[in-house]
């Protein structure tokens, strides 16, 4: 039985709102081949846990987070506080403990 | 994997900078941040030392950081400005009554005065109101035309020099973009200006014009700033938004995109003959407009007189409506004697129900059902008569009156002042003002 996969993740700037108002939560994500039985990849990337937070967190308007099989641009993400421009993005793969936030920049002022 | 920032600090970058693709750490995007901010408002001369300067607060990302920031630089730069937060009380429930704890809180953390003008003081209706009365269609028109009045009107009580608005690069290119599809060229010469306004009025000035929206949530999330982001609760601006997306979709590519538009925007060279009309008075509440009665003043008569379409569309449509109710006004007057008797009759009734339901006897008219009934019988019986009257005379009740599809956003749009569209999502720049 493999372990799960401990991660946190946070939502701000208004994308709290498409996740039921939930500003943080820590997830245990199963290993990948049970999830993703088709994945080309051996471990959790982002790519893979956008997938898993439209699955099981994801409450409304999916349209407003998710274009295509990435996040719809101008949705920020921070990989432990950090740029995920800087860290290969959705290729960016998942270690026990990681914080990713998503901040919205769609919104009125 | 760290990537070092690339000034050559030492830190490890946090971010990679839309404008430049440099990756870059905390300390140093604040610097180059800030200092882009004040180049930004050196270069355009925005303010004069000893200025009175409102800032547009509306508590959302924009106007917060631009709060923050222009304290900041005051102090750094000795600017010697006297900064104030001046906000707009719409009046929309669940929205802007939220944001304004969230301005109330600017306030006290940049310790600067607040002057808050709501609607309901200024023109006696609420977005609420004014929504239940037209409809979610058009209402950003209302929204934006009173907005912008009403922080001019502000601005003049404040006694300040300028406005700072929070617009950003991305509102700025989203406004530029949105001018060429529209084929509006007047507004397209204008809209890139740093410093609007014409003579009689208080300029408004963009210090944020070149900044990236990007960077300016970074910039409120590593500072720790507190800001409102709630999308508006009335409709959004369809084609405004397809502007942001398609923009949003380039910038993911290419994010110089931004800054280019922008750069081809103040760049392109308009016909002479292109212009804006005159800027003159409004003969009823002297406040700037190009028309004679300005937009403000329209948009406030047709919902005072249950027109809510005056105004909505073309000027020249307000004539033909106003002097058809003036005609209705008048057939009115003489069907209102008619229904003076019926009337009579209906008040002494409710005034008799409400009396006994508010006294002893409320038990013994419930059991006889009395009162109820009989009220509704005559209103009833007045309504058909009133309903009879108002067919005759075509007019429409209040409650009926319904907005024609024909008036879509797109001819409205055309009427709009760059700064009257709702902001981000509701058309991303009004809100965010």
């Amino acid at each position: 039985m493999a372990e799960t996969l401990t991660v946190e993740v946070m939502f701000g700037g208004g994308a709290e709102l498409l996740f039921n108002k939930v500003k943080r939560k820590e997830i245990a994500l199963p290993p990948l081949k049970t999830f993703l039985p088709d994945s080309q990849n051996q471990n959790w990337t982002l790519k893979e846990l956008l997938i898993w937070l439209k699955d099981n967190l994801l409450v409304e308007r999916e349209e407003l987070f998710l274009k295509d099989d990435s996040v719809r641009p101008g949705i920020l993400v921070l990989i432990n506080e950090e740029d995920w421009e800087l860290h290969g993005q959705l290729n960016y793969e998942l270690k026990e403990n990681d914080k990713i936030m998503f901040i919205s920049t769609l919104h009125g002022g | 994997m760290p990537v070092p920032c690339k000034r050559g600090c030492g830190n490890n970058a946090v971010l990679k900078r839309p404008k430049t693709g440099d990756a870059i750490c905390k300390e140093c995007f604040f610097w180059a941040f800030e200092t882009e901010i004040h180049y930004t408002i050196t270069k355009g001369k925005l303010f004069n030392k000893g200025d009175s300067v409102a800032v547009a607060a509306s508590g959302g990302k924009d106007s917060t950081v631009l709060a923050h920031t222009l304290k900041t630089l005051n102090e750094r730069y000795n600017y010697g400005l006297n900064l104030m937060l001046l906000s707009i009380d719409e009046g929309i429930t669940g929205y802007r009554d939220d944001s304004l704890e969230t301005v109330k809180q600017n306030r006290d953390d940049y310790e600067m005065p607040l002057k808050i003008l709501s609607y309901k003081d200024l023109y006696g209706w609420t977005m609420d109101e004014i929504v239940a009365q037209i409809g979610r269609k058009n209402n950003c028109t209302f929204c934006g035309v009173f907005r912008r009045q009403a922080l001019d009107r502000g601005a003049a009580m404040l006694n300040v020099k300028c406005i700072a608005t929070g617009h950003n690069a991305d509102d700025i290119a989203e406004t530029v973009l949105m001018n060429v599809l529209r084929g509006d060229i007047a507004r397209l010469k204008r809209c890139t200006a740093i410093t609007t306004g014409s003579e009689g009025t208080i300029p408004r000035v963009k210090p944020l014009k070149y900044t990236y929206e990007k960077e300016i949530v970074m910039y409120a999330h590593y500072k720790k700033l507190v800001y409102f982001s709630t999308e508006c609760v009335f409709a959004p601006n369809a084609y405004r938004g397809h502007a942001r997306a398609l923009l949003k979709d380039m910038e993911k590519i290419r994010p110089s995109c931004i800054m280019d538009i922008i750069y081809s925007g103040e760049t392109m060279s308009i016909k002479e003959e292109v212009s804006l009309p005159t800027q003159r008075l409004c003969i009823r509440c002297n406040f700037v407009s190009s028309q004679e009665v300005c937009k403000a003043c329209v948009l406030l008569e047709g919902l005072n007189k249950g027109l809510p379409k005056l105004g909505i569309g073309k000027s020249s449509k307000v004539k033909k409506l106003l002097d058809e109710y003036n005609t209705r006004q008048n057939n009115l007057e003489t069907a209102v004697k008619d229904l003076e008797d019926c009337n009579i009759t209906d008040k002494k009734t409710s005034k008799t129900c409400k009396n006994i339901s508010n006294g002893f006897k409320q038990k013994e008219c419930n059991a006889t059902n009395c009162c109820t009934n009989k009220t509704e019988r005559n209103v009833e019986k007045n309504n058909e008569k009133l309903q009879t009257v108002l067919d005759k005379y075509s007019l429409e009740n209040n409650s009926q009156v319904k907005l024609d599809e024909e008036d879509s956003d797109d001819s409205e749009i055309k009427h709009q002042d760059e700064d009257d569209t709702c902001s981000s999502s509701c058309g991303r720049l009004g809100v965010g003002f």
